[in-house]
């Protein structure tokens, strides 16, 4: 296997992304976004479509760029840092993902920037693929969905979504869902916005008799979970990849105010007590950057045995990026509580990310599978 | 005896092939305990026939040190080539050969500031396991702080008068030779007149006294010089002191990065402690059902495996780091989280195991004295606190006021 470091590719790619982050899509970005009532940026996704980031995962006859997903965690985790809002792990990770097996030429438009992707899985507050309940009754040579799905990321806006739904079996079971790759505007279908902390896109989606031909399905009738499962995968390794960039940016800014605010006529990040805690969720940090970089090259170059790198990444981004952010708030002090200051807008974009995709349990529980216990 | 490096060695069925050759059967056969490390030196008796002679085999490949140049008695494997053979013993079930802080520790040292002749001098015994080395660094009284060295050095010509001593001095009363650091100025700044000094610990003036731990073990010793001379070279171009006279602290720094990140890699169980080459995972599922079915304890295996597997990624990113050309300060952090975690391990393992861990000759045998040995961990090679101060004075260079 290749080395966790950088390339030099790679540098140069965290380079322009964290340049172009910086000038394009600062925190303060996210506050405007947020006050005008708009979940994204269009015009931010258009640039990161002519940077080829869209295509990221693309191949090259479709007009990607192919980078892999080391790459993608690279973006995403640079994305993390400003807290940039865009449908990048929804569209160019995980529709990228899963598409990729069933070919076509949507991976043209996703590459273009031309269509978003969100993906309707979970039916509850907790992620849980399997527990699908959601019907796809055949219906002639096509199917007719029906049901609903919830916390779907980007999905008040996406152009069209990836639906897992049941054409057999009971719910818990993997076998027996099939996944429809439709149009968003398909007659039936129905979004509602949620109001979510991190005042980003998510809705819950009604599904009432929404038509679904054979031509709409990605992957084997009854087998969506298995032509889901890398893409699930490869969306929870760029979404490790976002929050501990979200870590790295929200320490930032805490060893930047450490570094410079006085109280007891002393700087006070020359108090032992503090300096320990900020060495401590630097070396977290580290150790989480690690897995993260790990994760990206399994899937990269062994992605049949990708699951426990990703679930290990995963929980450990989960955890890390929820200790960065109290720590950032506590060192802050009262202004880390204020809706002027930026840390909360990590805390709150944290506490998404650590339920999207499989919480700290439910990727812990698939270590100890992978691990014997 | 083929040596490894050969280009037909180099192959993973090669190298597998010279270890089911050359380490003997029984000694692949049998759990591994503390006695099957072998530790080598003057004074040392084998536990078995077939550790002499896995050892002498090893050696003679240069494989107790298989980094290192043949030149030195060491096989020049690449690190790729070494991963393999690592690779290869662990599934044979082959125990190291030789363990030493000749090779851990001086050894390293030496190769980066040692003279063309001392290398060739001391070396080749480290990699035998001719000689058993200790480490005198700590003082009395001086804990983490290692720069308040006490101990001096007086020049008397053609030899040095060393006075004072040393304490946790892992090994002294076994050891053959000690690599210590001494004050030879003591006018000047604190870190500028130590030196790295090599001496004979069958020197007339040298006494060690064993320390008596929690584990009922006594690795570690106290360590007395008085009135020790020591010649100041012990050949051409073999002089006492490793480095130059008084910038004995870069040789210590060096070697202290090099201590903490073996430190923070799980440390010295080459022959891998309770959980051997065994997973957490496999290790629970051999006791009964139940540890696993109660939620705490599952819950703090998952845990665990998760820092453990990240931390091992850690270890190799911070390799490959090195290796291209330096981790620096940041090794404290491989220490600091490295040892944190093995607490962490033990503690579980202890809980997993109930009453049977607390027994010194319970069902798993040598659980209590390696979980005892893990309180250690955050205290030798400096304290985690210390660790945390280097992070972030060094590394986030957070202010000193």
């Amino acid at each position: 296997m290749s080395s966790l470091l950088l390339t030099e590719d790679e540098t140069m790619l965290r380079d322009a992304a964290r340049g172009f982050l910086d000038e394009a899509s600062p925190v303060s970005a996210l506050r405007a976004n947020r006050d005008a009532g708009r979940p994204h940026d269009p015009g931010l996704w258009r640039e990161m479509a002519q940077m080829g980031w869209t295509g990221v995962l693309v191949p090259e006859a479709q007009g990607g760029s192919d980078m892999g997903h080391r790459a993608a965690g690279i973006l995403s985790g640079e994305m993390g840092q400003t807290l940039a809002a865009a449908p990048f792990i929804s569209t160019a990770v995980i529709a990228a993902t899963a598409l990729r097996q069933a070919a076509g030429d949507r991976l043209a438009d996703i590459a273009g920037g031309a269509v978003t992707y969100a993906l309707a899985v979970d039916e509850g507050p907790k992620h849980a693929p399997a527990r699908s309940t959601m019907k796809a009754e055949r219906a002639g040579n096509g199917f007719r969905l029906s049901g609903r799905k919830c916390f779907v990321a980007d999905g008040g806006s996406a152009d069209r979504l990836l639906v897992l739904a049941r054409t057999a079996g009971t719910p818990g079971e993997d076998a027996g869902l099939t996944l429809f790759d439709i149009d968003a505007a398909r007659a039936g279908l129905e979004r509602h916005r949620r109001d979510t902390v991190d005042s980003r896109d998510h809705a819950d989606i009604d599904f009432d008799g929404v038509q679904a031909t054979g031509e709409d399905v990605v992957g084997e009738v009854d087998g969506g979970l298995s032509a889901l499962a890398r893409a699930l995968d490869a969306g929870r390794a760029a979404l490790s990849a976002e929050l501990a960039g979200l870590s790295a940016g929200a320490f930032a800014m805490t060893t930047g105010y450490l570094k410079e605010r006085k109280q007891f006529g002393r700087t006070i990040g020359s108090f032992q007590a503090l300096q320990h805690r900020a060495a401590h969720l630097w070396s977290e940090i580290e150790v989480t950057a690690s897995a993260i970089a790990n994760a990206g090259r399994v899937l990269d170059e062994a992605p049949d045995a990708a699951e426990l790198a990703v679930s290990v990444a995963k929980a450990r981004a989960t955890a890390t990026a929820k200790l960065a952010v109290s720590e950032g708030v506590q060192m802050h002090g009262g202004i880390g509580m204020t809706d002027e200051f930026d840390m909360g807008f990590f805390m709150k974009r944290a506490r998404v990310g650590a339920e999207w995709l499989g919480d700290y349990g439910f990727h812990a529980a698939r270590v100890a599978a992978a691990r014997g216990f | 005896m083929s040596q490894l490096s050969d280009d037909s060695g180099q192959s993973a069925a090669g190298i597998a092939e010279w270890i089911t050759q050359n380490c003997p059967e029984k000694l692949r056969s049998q759990p591994a305990r503390n006695r099957d490390i072998c530790w080598g030196g003057k004074r040392w008796t084998f536990s078995s026939e077939e550790q002499r002679i896995w050892l002498e085999n090893a050696a003679a490949a240069g494989l107790t040190a298989p980094r290192w140049p043949q030149a030195y008695g060491g096989a020049g494997l690449t690190r790729e080539q070494e991963k393999g053979f690592r690779e290869a013993m662990s599934r044979l079930n082959a125990p190291s050969p030789l363990e030493s802080f000749g090779l851990w520790m001086l050894g390293p040292a030496l190769l980066e500031f040692g003279t063309e002749e001392q290398k060739r001098h001391f070396l080749p015994q480290i990699t035998r396991g001719e000689i058993r080395w200790c480490q005198g660094y700590s003082e009395p009284g001086a804990g983490s702080d290692l720069a308040s060295v006490q101990t001096r050095a007086e020049d008397m010509g053609d030899h040095w008068l060393v006075n004072g001593s040393k304490i946790w001095t892992s090994y002294a009363n076994h050891a053959d030779w000690i690599f210590a650091l001494v004050r030879t100025d003591r006018d000047a700044a604190k870190h500028l007149g130590i030196s790295f000094m090599l001496i004979d610990m069958e020197s007339e003036g040298v006494t060690t006294k064993p320390i008596t731990l929690i584990s009922g073990t006594s690795v570690f010793c106290e360590t007395f010089f008085d009135n020790v001379k020591v010649p100041k070279s012990y050949g051409e171009n073999i002089p006492a002191q490793v480095g130059q006279i008084n910038r004995g602290w870069d040789v210590a720094k060096h070697l202290l990065t090099h201590e903490r990140e073996m430190i923070g890699g799980g440390g010295s169980g080459a022959a891998g402690g309770i959980l051997g080459g065994r997973s957490l995972g496999e290790f629970m599922g051999n006791l009964a059902p139940e540890v696993l079915d109660e939620p705490v304890i599952r819950a703090q295996a998952m845990e665990l495996e998760i820092d453990s597997l990240a931390m091992g990624m850690t270890l190799e990113r911070y390799k490959d780091m090195a290796k291209q050309g330096g981790v620096g300060n940041a090794s404290a952090m491989l220490k600091y989280m490295g040892t944190e975690l093995n607490k962490r391990r033990y503690e579980l393992l202890m809980s997993a195991t109930g009453s049977e861990g607390t027994d010194w000759d319970g069902a798993h045998g040598v659980l209590a004295p390696e979980w005892l040995r893990t309180k250690a961990n955050s205290i030798e090679g400096g304290t985690s606190e210390v660790m945390l101060d280097i992070l972030s004075k060094r590394v986030l260079e957070l202010p000193s006021k």
